[in-house]
Order: C-alpha cells, then sequence, then structure tokens
C-alpha cells in the first residue's frame, strides 16, 4: 500500500507496530482489561490479543459511556496502543486520549482512514505525528 | 470560531488552570463532535467518581490543584464505596484508598454527595427544555424522556468538565430536530394485566432498547400511565440494552402529547409488539438455565425510591430471608428508613442496605463463581453475569421476595400469560 495521509483526529506521539485490525465494532469498557490491554470481550473475534504498542485500527466502537476512562487508563500505565486508526471519530473513547495530553501524558496519535482500507495493512504499521500512514515498515 | 472571546479567555487560564483544562476539554469535545458552538447548561449529574483506575483520581485531583469549582448545580452518581457503612466492600488496599481521594476530590469541586444513579427522586429535576449535562445512562433517559429537560449521553471527565465550565456542545439530543420520534413502538396488543404488572417495565424496556438502539422512538398503546417507578425500570432497562438516550410514551411524557406532535407529523415505521415477543424478551434476561439454587436476590437498579421500599415491607410481611437480599439505594432515601427505625427492621429480617453504591459497580456480594442472582431489575439482570459472575434469574418483586425467604427459586403464577 502507498503511504497514505490520514486526518488526525487528536494529536499526539508517532507510533510504529504490529497492525492490529480489529474486525468487528469493540466496547473498551468491559470489552478491553484496563490493566492488561488484552480484548476479554469473549465474543469478540479478535478476544485475547492484546492492544498495547500494537498500531490498532477501530471499524467502530459500542457500549458504555467510561471507554474514555479505560483508555486513560491504559495510557497512564503505558499499555495504550502505539497509534490509534479509527473508521469515525467517537468523542467517547478519544476524550480518554483528550484527558491524559490534559495532565501531560504522552498519548498516542488517532487519526481517521475509511475501514475499507484496512484489509491493504502489511504486518507492521507506523503512523506519523503528521497523519502519515506508512505500511510494510521493515522491522 | 468554536468558542466565543469570554470562552477563549477562560481556556488561556483566565480564571485558573482548572477552569481553563475543563474548558479545553470540553472545546475539544465539540470539535469531535462537529458541534458549531458551545451553549450554557443550568445542572449537571456526574458520573465520573466512580473509580475505575487511578488515573481518573489523579485527574480530578488535578482540577481540585487548579482550583476549579463546579459552576452550576451538580450531583453525583455512585462511587465504589458505600460511605454510609451499611454495607461492605471488598475493595482492597491500595484501590480502595484511591476510590475513596476520587470520590473526595468531587466532593471538593463542590459537586452534592447524592451518590445515588437516580437523583431526578432525590430532588434533582430539571424543568422541561432545560439544557444540562447529565452521566449515567438510566439518569440520561429519565432526565431526557420524563422530565423533558435535554441531555446527551455525558460520559466519565466531559461530565465534569461541562458542570466546571458551565458548557455543552451545541449537539445530539440538545437539539430540538434531534427529538423528534422516528418510529411507533405499539403495546396496545398486549394485555392491560400485563402492562399493569410490575414486570412489564424492565422486560419492555429491554425489548425496546435492543429494537431501536439509538433511535428515538414513540411508545403507544399505554394508559393511564405507568407511574414514575416504573418509567424509571423500563428507562433504565432500554439504556442496557441499547444506546437509548429519549423515548416519548404517547399521552403521558412531556413531548408526546399524542403521536402527531412527538413525530413532527411525519409518517414512521410501526412495531407492534406482540406477546410473544414481550414473553422472549422476559426470558432473555434470565441467563441461569433451570436451576433450583439462588444464593442472593438483589434490588434497587435503579436506586430504590420510598414508594419501593414500601412495597419490599409488604411483601416481606415481616418474614425472614434464607438468602442476603441485597437493597440499593441513596442516602436520600436512607434518611427517612433511619428516622422511623425502618432500616434495622429490614436488617432484622436479613436485607442488606447498600447506599452510595450498588452490587454490579464494586465487589459487595461474596465471590462465587457459579452464583445465581434473583432480580426484578432489567438493569442488573443485564449487566450482573459481566461484572459479578453470577448468573441471573429475572422475577417480579413479589417472586424476588419469595425466593429470598423459600431459599429457591419460587415463581408465581403470572395472571396475564
Amino acid at each position: 500500500m502507498k503511504p497514505v495521509l490520514a486526518e488526525i483526529l487528536v494529536p499526539g506521539e508517532a507510533g510504529t507496530g504490529c497492525a492490529l485490525v480489529l474486525t468487528a465494532p469493540i466496547s473498551f469498557w468491559g470489552g478491553v482489561a484496563p490493566r492488561t490491554g488484552r480484548i476479554a470481550d469473549v465474543r469478540h473475534p479478535q478476544y485475547g490479543a492484546v492492544i498495547g504498542g500494537k498500531v490498532l485500527f477501530v471499524p467502530g466502537t459500542i457500549g458504555s459511556s467510561s471507554a474514555s476512562a479505560v483508555l486513560m487508563e491504559l495510557v497512564h500505565a503505558g499499555k495504550a496502543p502505539a497509534a490509534l486508526v479509527l473508521h469515525e471519530p467517537d468523542a467517547i473513547l478519544l476524550l480518554g486520549l483528550i484527558v491524559a495530553r490534559e495532565m501531560g501524558w504522552p498519548t498516542p496519535v488517532a487519526v481517521k482512514l475509511d475501514k475499507t482500507r484496512f484489509a491493504d495493512m502489511a504486518r507492521r504499521v507506523s503512523v506519523g505525528k503528521d497523519g502519515l500512514i506508512v505500511s510494510a515498515v521493515t522491522p | 470560531m468554536l468558542l466565543t472571546a469570554a470562552e477563549s479567555a477562560i481556556a488561556a487560564g483566565q480564571n485558573g488552570e482548572g477552569a481553563a483544562m475543563a474548558m479545553r476539554i470540553v472545546a475539544d469535545a465539540a470539535r469531535l463532535l462537529g458541534a458549531p458552538r458551545l451553549i450554557p447548561i443550568a445542572s449537571a449529574h456526574i458520573d465520573g467518581a466512580l473509580y475505575h483506575g487511578d488515573s481518573g483520581t489523579l485527574f480530578a485531583e488535578r482540577l481540585v490543584e487548579g482550583k476549579a469549582q463546579v459552576s452550576v448545580r451538580s450531583t453525583l452518581n455512585v462511587g465504589a464505596l458505600d460511605l454510609m457503612g451499611c454495607s461492605r466492600q471488598r475493595l482492597h488496599g491500595g484501590e480502595r484508598d484511591m476510590a475513596r481521594r476520587m470520590m473526595r476530590a468531587y466532593r471538593q469541586l463542590g459537586c452534592e454527595p447524592s451518590w445515588t444513579c437516580a437523583p431526578y427522586q432525590a430532588g434533582h429535576r430539571p424543568t422541561l427544555g432545560t439544557d444540562v449535562a447529565w452521566g449515567e445512562s438510566n439518569a440520561v433517559v429519565f432526565c431526557n424522556s420524563v422530565l423533558g429537560a435535554r441531555t446527551n449521553r455525558y460520559g466519565d471527565f466531559l461530565d465534569i468538565a461541562c458542570a466546571i465550565s458551565g458548557r455543552a456542545p451545541d449537539h445530539g439530543l440538545h437539539r430540538r430536530e434531534n427529538r423528534v420520534a422516528t418510529l411507533i413502538f405499539d403495546l396496545s396488543a398486549l394485555s392491560p394485566a400485563f402492562l399493569a404488572s410490575e414486570i412489564a417495565w424492565p422486560v419492555l424496556g429491554s425489548l425496546y432498547g435492543r429494537t431501536v438502539g439509538d433511535a428515538v422512538g414513540i411508545v403507544t398503546g399505554v394508559a393511564p400511565s405507568p407511574g414514575e417507578d416504573r418509567l424509571k425500570a423500563f428507562g433504565a432497562a432500554a439504556a442496557s440494552s441499547g444506546a437509548v438516550g429519549l423515548f416519548h410514551i404517547a399521552g403521558v411524557t412531556p413531548e408526546a402529547p399524542d403521536i402527531e406532535t412527538a413525530t413532527g407529523g411525519a409518517s414512521v415505521p410501526r412495531i407492534a409488539v406482540t406477546a410473544a415477543m414481550a414473553a422472549d424478551a422476559q426470558a432473555r434476561l434470565s441467563t441461569a438455565g433451570k436451576t433450583d439454587r439462588i444464593d442472593a436476590v438483589a434490588i434497587g437498579s435503579p436506586h430504590l425510591s420510598a414508594a419501593e421500599f414500601d412495597q419490599l415491607e409488604q411483601a416481606l410481611a415481616g418474614r425472614r430471608t434464607v438468602v442476603p437480599l441485597y437493597a440499593c439505594t441513596g442516602r436520600h432515601v436512607l434518611a427517612a428508613l433511619d428516622q422511623s427505625a425502618r432500616r434495622r427492621a429490614l436488617e432484622a429480617l436479613g436485607v442488606i442496605v447498600v447506599v452510595d453504591t450498588c452490587v454490579v459497580v464494586t465487589p459487595i456480594m461474596i465471590d462465587l463463581p457459579d452464583g445465581v442472582l434473583m432480580t426484578n431489575s432489567g438493569k442488573f439482570a443485564h449487566y450482573a453475569p459481566g461484572n459479578t459472575g453470577y448468573a441471573v434469574l429475572y422475577a417480579s418483586l413479589e417472586d424476588c421476595v419469595e425466593s429470598a425467604v423459600a431459599g429457591r427459586p419460587v415463581f408465581s403464577e403470572e395472571a396475564w400469560r
């Protein structure tokens, strides 16, 4: 895939990591363990995967308005994804990054990309501070 | 220009760093939502004081250090601890300390120590058409639907930021055009006996939420009004099974004197609810399968009103329970219970009154991997399996009490079947 310049939803640190492409919407509260970053919803197709350090592709979000608290808790514990790529902006989830920034904690960049392009991703991906998504980064 | 000059000055620190942080958070949320401006709010109900991890405590304490204060009336939803000491929580050491620090920080910000998920029964009732910023899904849906005030679902952090700034993004259910019903949920085929029963409302709420998702609907075929406690149960169940923020009931709720008013005169799809659909929805509230055991009974999600305690006492009729019966409520009800020594009488019968919190948000019930919990609450039925590990049996209040007394599930014949 050619590099693509994505819209920045919340500015933050550039990140490189393995791509973790979620194939179903996720509820962060109840769906991701706040202490470990492991996907804890047994009905989710990526159940058991750890989101920490990954470039996380999120096709959609569902569920509780405490999603922001879970994401901020992961940021604070150093277990957040390396970067977040969302199909559409989700104010509740991204509030976790906005508040973490206000707290002065380093946060990963969050960008917007149409979910139809998620399948193009190679195993490793980087997302720049400017929103540039580069797939097939050599390790 | 999202912010006015005055709002920009606050965001830049004119009124101190805490107020600035709050204004910036509201402005960032507004940008993400695509809201054109902020609007003033008249009150807030804050769900953010429930402990999920240390970062939330540190955030609240940062606001306190920055000398922030809420600028509108702000009630608090449940915390993780029963500060009245009626029940015990199994939070330990560091976690207990951080949960307590979090509850204290929200007090220091000027929030009222209401610690209830039913603030609308604790004297916090914004009037028709008022913009407010409320959190807690059942409180949001009651505020919009039964009181006719206007709020979106304000989650952790944004709720307190709105309360401090006195502003909310002009978006969603604050705007009249988004409050119009786009479907009819018709109950007229259900028997009047069923609609008059207590059990109907959590069941129908659960069905409604699963059917409509986040749409605004109008419920028809309901007369007379089922009363406030049943509307509370309907909304709480609907907001658990779906993302419901507002419902209308024709002839009952304030923005729906009739169907035409609620739909804006548009022709909308109609869902005809059948007795079979209601029976299926009721069956789905239970997860325990066929069992002859129960380990506990929990009622009070949303928190019990004074009237619901009357019903509990009538059903118990002085009999002692065999399994613990947890009755969750707010301190607004506790005061009245204590005055007349009613709490002590209930406790002597095996009732555990849980105040300021509830059994699904913090560990209160003993850890029991294959435990069975009976409840009359659609919301408890929805969240108990994931949050407590107990399987659920759903039943009416009367059957919950009979079962607690018998120590095994008791289901009475239901007249409407």
